[in-house]
């Protein structure tokens, strides 16, 4: 005789659908302020990211991973969390990290390879944009377990892809968010592609949500397209932590419609159908249409939110132009708290070596 | 005050500094009732409670990533890792963001940690139970490593290694957990990180190494008393950074050099230290600097170990060459 022991059902929340129908009464919290906010967020983003992707295609940033697509992910995210929560973000997490206070200047530092771009004047307890992929999911769980310890009511958010659900680290770190019951969220970011390997080849999981199950944890699954599921997903699970009711894994649905980085050609793997398809499921066209449908906003003020959002675009695109080169004694001034002799011995050299350089050149 | 072992010096640090600073917390594998498979930490987890002293699950990347979300907090961590061939899962976390957080973010977060682990050979254990892959971590920018060799100095060192505020790999030599006793007052007195320590003072040699193999190197320095000769002994006890300064006055004056480790030969620690004594110290050597280590060959099961293992009589040989090379 067997008898079962556990079972388990994942759920899938959405209110808006691709067309911007509502597939079910709109949550409690949804006013118009609320809606436009976030739709204004995310149009912010996107122009954002549309920007940054132009200044690589000019020569002025290097490498840049778009969050095209992902927008009411992110923008989700930042509109659940408090100030006093901390974010341990993965490279497609803009929306959230602008909502949180990092500063545009600072993300495209990051990408024009300077550490300083991590400094986050704004925003000090946020970890920066993590690239070994998962890792940064461990170190969410070190966090909570420091408010835990502490007795603080404070959540930490952590955000990865999908490919990142097949790493070591992610399994670890639900294990211990589950034994612990750790004021922590996992956001998978499920965009269906992890550079060129598809969701279906990550995993013969019927879904990535379900990885909680074998940790205790729940997981639910989320329309990542639709902002204002991914706000009442997230919310909920961030409010339930915090009430020291344990941790949530929610797996956003969405699809990455950029290449995987700047220096990534997504038609090499991907059919370009596929992508259309994608096109018609993306996250602001169907919640501008139902804002527009409510006339809470119309034609014109989407035409001049978005000359304001390129005006601040603009703004801070001259300011990061604008930012020094960092010094050649960053080098080594930020590896430990106090210099060693030996390194500064290196610093030393390296300065007068630069100097000589500088010197030369003129 | 009694004597104690070095194992027991370490339970004796880390219960200071628990008592001394709210924000330390240990964290590892059957470290909490159990006391820890070497029994580093007995007796903390009833004095300081389950929220001090936290066992783990069976993961070591978690361990390290865990440590080091905590560690960005202000907490300081001290994590134990059961083996230090049990750590290398945690490299990708230990090499990618706990030697790095602090330089990637320009100093907004830091890693004030300890990783301890027991290191090296000689304990009749099974495979993977003997490393001294402390290159590793030595190669790394962004970390201390440290290996105390004596009761007082795993007392000292380790209470310097928790309040130093950026990550420190601690490597505790197995074979001397239990070899000697010594008096070790509990003041709470660090030692200083980043310094060598000069144990025996002679004129015509030096002898250069860390952790168990002092052991054997200081026996090698007192056969050589019996022969009307002496040597500086000195214990580098801080790995990276390495205090040069102290291993290079002593050539200076000694003009003669073995160096004494149990990792593989290859790119081991010593041929760090001998390069930088070459180009350093040049014109007062007087032999060409001469290494005893380990082969380099994977360590071996118990039954191989102590042929794997610098042997008193191999140290002696290579000090006597040293001596009479002209």
């Amino acid at each position: 005789m067997m008898s079962e022991v556990a079972s388990f059902s994942i759920g899938y929340t959405r209110f808006l659908d691709a067309n911007g129908k509502p597939t079910q009464d709109l949550p409690s919290f949804i006013k118009k302020e609320t809606l436009l906010s976030l739709y204004q967020t995310m149009l912010l983003t996107r122009l954002f990211d549309s920007k940054a992707v132009t200044l690589q295609r000019t020569g002025k940033l290097n490498t840049y991973a778009s969050t095209l697509g992902q927008e009411a992910i992110s923008v989700g995210i930042g509109a659940s969390m408090r100030k006093e929560d901390i974010l341990c973000p993965f490279y497609r997490d803009y929306g959230a990290q602008l909502m949180r206070g990092v500063k545009m200047q600072e993300i495209l530092s990051f990408w024009k390879g300077n550490e300083w771009g991590n400094h986050y004047s704004e925003c000090p307890n946020d970890f920066p944009i993590c690239v070994p992929i998962a890792t940064q999911v461990l170190h969410a769980a070190g966090v909570a377990t420091a408010f835990k310890l502490r007795k603080q009511a404070r959540v930490v958010v952590t955000t990865c892809g999908d490919g990142a659900t097949s790493e070591g680290d992610f399994y670890e770190a639900l294990n211990i968010a589950g034994a612990w019951q750790l004021p922590v969220v996992f956001v998978i970011n499920n965009n269906q592609w992890a550079i060129s390997t598809a969701r279906r080849a990550q995993t013969h999981a019927q879904t990535l949500a379900q990885k909680a199950i074998a940790a205790g944890i729940p997981g639910e699954q989320v329309d990542g397209n639709d902002v204002i599921a991914v706000k009442f997903v997230v919310e909920r699970a961030v409010e339930k932590a915090r009430a020291r009711k344990g941790p949530s894994v929610i797996e956003a649905l969405s699809y990455r419609l950029s290449d995987h980085t700047t220096a990534d050609d997504a038609a090499r793997y991907r059919a370009s159908e596929e992508l259309q398809h994608a096109y018609k499921e993306e996250p602001l066209s169907r919640l501008r249409t139902y804002l527009f449908a409510q006339t809470y906003w119309t034609e014109a003020e989407d035409k001049h939110f978005i000359q304001q959002c390129n005006l601040t675009i603009e703004n801070a695109v001259n300011e990061y132009l604008a930012l020094p080169k960092p010094a050649i004694t960053d080098l080594f001034d930020y590896h430990f708290a106090q210099l060693p002799a030996d390194l500064n011995e290196q610093r030393i050299e390296a300065t007068a070596l630069f100097k000589l350089h500088e010197m030369l050149s003129q | 005050m009694t004597e104690i072992t070095l194992i027991a010096a370490i339970n004796q640090a880390l219960n200071y500094e628990m008592h001394a600073d709210q924000e330390v917390v240990l964290l590892g594998e059957d470290i909490g009732i159990n006391g820890g498979v070497f029994r580093a930490t007995q007796g903390l987890f009833e004095k300081f409670g389950a929220d001090r002293v936290l066992d783990t699950p069976l993961a070591e990347s978690m361990i390290a990533g865990l440590s080091i979300g905590m560690a960005a907090q202000g907490l300081k961590p001290v994590a134990e890792f059961q083996f230090m061939g049990f750590s290398y899962p945690a490299l990708d976390q230990i090499i990618n963001h706990a030697a790095r957080f602090r330089n990637r973010t320009r100093g907004r977060l830091s890693c004030p940690l300890v990783f301890r682990m027991p290191y090296g050979a000689g304990i009749h254990a099974p495979e993977h139970h003997s490393e001294s892959t402390e290159t590793l971590f030595a190669h790394t920018p962004g970390l201390r490593v440290v290996v105390p060799s004596s009761p007082a100095r795993a007392y000292g060192l380790l209470l310097a290694a928790i309040r130093d505020p950026d990550p420190v790999i601690f490597l505790e030599p197995t074979r001397l957990y239990r070899l000697q006793k010594q008096k070790v007052a509990d003041t709470g007195e660090a030692l200083p990180l980043d310094k060598s320590f000069l144990l025996r003072e002679g004129k015509d040699i030096t002898l250069i190494s860390w952790g168990a193999m002092l052991h054997e190197s200081l026996m090698a320095a007192d056969s050589l008393l019996t022969r009307g000769l002496s040597a500086d002994l000195i214990d580098v006890a801080t790995l990276k950074p390495l205090d040069c300064d102290t291993l290079l006055a002593s050539v200076e004056k000694t003009g003669r050099c073995v160096i004494i480790h149990e990792a593989a030969r290859f790119c081991g620690v010593g041929a760090e230290i001998a390069a930088q004594l070459s180009e350093k110290a040049f014109l007062s050597l007087k032999a060409p600097i001469q290494r005893v280590t380990g082969y380099d060959v994977t360590v071996p099961y118990a039954q191989l170990e102590k042929q794997y293992l610098p042997s008193l009589t191999k140290i002696i040989n290579v000090i006597d060459q040293t001596l009479e090379f002209t």
